[in-house]
């Protein structure tokens, strides 16, 4: 099948990653009192935001190997 | 009744949402134009890389009631629960991938009930057929119910409103893009399962000060209830009688009636899951399916056991304020989950959360729908109704099963919100039936003499069986009624409930076993060896060794899998 799933996943977690790290940056470090004082916004969504990347570069990889 | 505590979103919880359910549908809407024949629709034209069927295995099975309830479990019973994963679940899946898959994948059968016809006959697969068909799509309406109820609970959403809204998403990606398209969601709905917990699990454990204190906090729950210290963090040492562990299980109807008889029951018969697996590129593939969906599943007890067993230390002292709303006088063990998201994650992480119970929720609807529009299209229309027409008409068909399936489910889950026994009821059938399977499949694949007579009523009796030891049977301090006894006399009463339920599938699965193999030494063999290769194990060549690096080998990677989990019992026995 010519679909690749690892680019909607790369896609949507780059994109969730993009989100949650800017919101950490921006957002007001009040509401971190929950998660026990972490920016867990910040440091979850880079790790989301790696994976993401990672997997967008993994199917761009087999695209460009494999051009239809 | 107090109002239940609402879980207040954010804007950037609803984005969050918003572009799930944006990229569930444009999955759907981009498989749309693969969908070229029934083939494509029902078996994702046996096409998919081991990877991806792997983790849609694992998804597929993973509802939120699942997330919900272990979780609930974990309070109730400690790390105990973890034997549903562990004992419960791995070796069944490694024999599946190593012993089972050649035959399910080899005979190009395209669904369980199918591999039944052409290893025994009509009847044994019209019985497997009618009763999955009814059950996955009444399980599809239990999580629907569930997921509005909760809904409701958690952030006041109109039940009506939630339940259109997911019901139509997941009718439409279905609709659109088949198993495939289930599977590939079932996919993202895994990530997004990790995502969105393991945080919550980590900042849970890290604010009762880890497992050390835990451990010490859960002696004292332990102490209330009048149980050994290390009853809640320790998994085997408590077996040695009923009486010393919360589950009121010894360790062989443990080992035998969970370990063997219910999970290999389920893992390696229900085409909700092997379906996944049947939908795989290449023989290998398909072995390697179970095999690399137990690697995260034994993990997993840290994600959604963990956070329970922290959960009932917490409550303890309302640690930080930790607290849960109550039901009949007990605190709601099945809102842990949904009350710590609130209680620890921001908003940003909270959405993340959030999304990944209502991902959920939609791929346990739709792994039972998808199973059912097959069995459906395969098993009971082009079989019995409406064989011999074109391709494209059982596309069709297909596709209106999937209709019409989510709409029975709809209805269904109405019919729950008004009669909430029925779903417990049901659960009961479903353990009835699950229970014999097993022992038929094993003979089919391993004893080429079994009939398809013997097979017949081995498991309809064994089903028989089950039911009336049920019903002859009670736990301690239960009523009689749904929970047994209900045929008038009690020759055993059992110290829990899930002691009877080891032990109801016990009995059926040995009477299943010895009535198969009675009524197949009494009549005579119909099937001939030749039509017999490729669905019995002695009569079947090894599968060719295909070009596969080491860590590919499916021995390679149950053995792994195996060593694992016993290392991970043995830390935690």
């Amino acid at each position: 099948m010519n679909f690749d799933l690892r680019l909607p996943l790369g896609l949507i977690f780059t994109l969730f990653g993009i989100l949650l790290t800017g919101y950490g940056l921006v957002s007001d470090p009040a509401i971190y009192a929950r998660s026990l004082g972490l920016n867990v916004n910040l440091g979850w969504g880079a790790v989301i935001l790696v994976f993401g990347i990672w997997m967008l570069a993994l199917a761009l990889r087999a695209r460009r190997r494999n051009p239809r | 009744m107090p109002p239940q505590p609402a879980l207040a979103l954010s804007p950037i919880d609803y984005v969050i949402l918003g572009i799930y359910f944006l990229f569930v549908l444009g999955i759907g809407w981009a498989l749309k134009r693969h969908m070229k024949g029934s083939a494509d629709f029902f078996s994702s034209g046996r096409s998919i890389p081991g990877w991806v069927t792997g983790l849609a295995f694992l998804s597929a099975n993973l509802g939120a009631q699942e997330v919900v309830g272990m979780a609930a479990s974990g309070a109730k019973y400690g790390i105990m629960q973890s034997h549903f994963y562990w004992i419960g679940a791995i070796p069944a899946m490694v024999f599946l991938g190593l012993f089972m898959m050649p035959f399910y994948y080899g005979s190009k059968a395209r669904s369980v009930p199918e591999y039944l016809r052409m290893r025994f006959d009509e009847k044994t697969r019209a019985f497997n057929a009618l009763s999955f068909a009814f059950m996955t799509v009444l399980s599809s309406g239990i999580s629907l119910y569930a997921m509005a109820k909760l809904l409701e609970l958690l952030l006041h959403w109109n039940f009506d409103l939630s339940m259109a809204i997911s019901a139509v998403i997941v009718l439409i990606y279905i609709v659109l893009g088949g198993l495939t398209s289930a599977i590939y969601n079932e996919v993202l709905q895994f990530f997004m399962i990790i995502f969105g917990f393991a945080p919550l699990a980590w900042l849970a454990l890290r604010d009762v000060g880890g497992w050390g204190a835990l451990k010490e906090k859960l002696v004292l729950v332990a102490a209330d209830q009048h149980f050994a210290p290390g009853t809640w963090s320790e998994s085997w040492r408590h077996l040695g009688s009923p009486a010393d562990n919360p589950m009121g299980v010894e360790w062989f109807g443990l080992a035998m009636g969970l370990g063997f008889v219910l999970s290999f029951g389920y893992w390696c018969t229900d085409f909700l899951v092997i379906q996944r697996a049947m939908a795989s590129n290449s023989m290998g593939a398909a072995r390697r399916t179970p095999l690399i969906a137990a690697f995260p599943k034994m993990l997993f007890p840290f994600m959604v056991i963990l956070p329970g067993m922290i959960a009932v230390a917490l409550l303890r002292d309302h640690h930080g304020g930790f607290d849960l709303p109550q039901i009949d006088g007990n605190p709601n063990w099945n809102m842990v989950i949904p009350v710590m998201l609130g209680h620890y994650l921001p908003a940003g992480l909270l959405g993340l959360g959030f999304t990944a119970l209502m991902a959920a929720f939609m791929s346990g609807m739709a792994g039972n729908v998808t199973a059912f529009n097959t069995v459906w299209t395969y098993d009971i229309y082009q079989s019995y109704l409406a064989p011999g027409k074109s391709d494209r008409h059982y596309l069709a068909m297909g596709r209106a099963a999937t209709i019409v399936g989510v709409l029975i489910s709809v209805l269904a889950a109405y019919y729950f919100r008004t009669n909430t026994n029925i779903m417990d009821l049901l659960q009961l059938v479903f353990a009835f039936v699950n229970a014999p399977l097993f022992a038929t499949f094993l003979l089919g694949m391993f004893w080429k003499r079994t009939t398809g007579h013997g097979a017949f009523w081995g498991l309809l009796l064994g089903t028989l069986l089950a039911v009336i030891h049920h019903g002859l049977t009670i736990p301690e301090h239960a009523s009689v009624g749904e929970a047994g006894g209900w045929l008038g006399v009690t020759i055993h009463t059992y110290p829990s409930p899930m002691a009877q339920n080891f032990w109801t599938a016990i009995v059926a699965w040995t009477g299943c076993m010895l009535i198969t193999i009675a009524i197949t030494l009494a009549t005579p063999r119909k099937k001939t060896d030749a039509e017999l290769t490729g669905l019995v194990y002695s009569l079947t060549p090894k599968p060719p060794e295909e070009d596969e690096r080491w860590y590919q080998k499916p021995v390679v990677l149950g053995g792994i899998v195996l060593a694992v989990t016993v290392v991970l019992n043995l830390i935690f026995a």
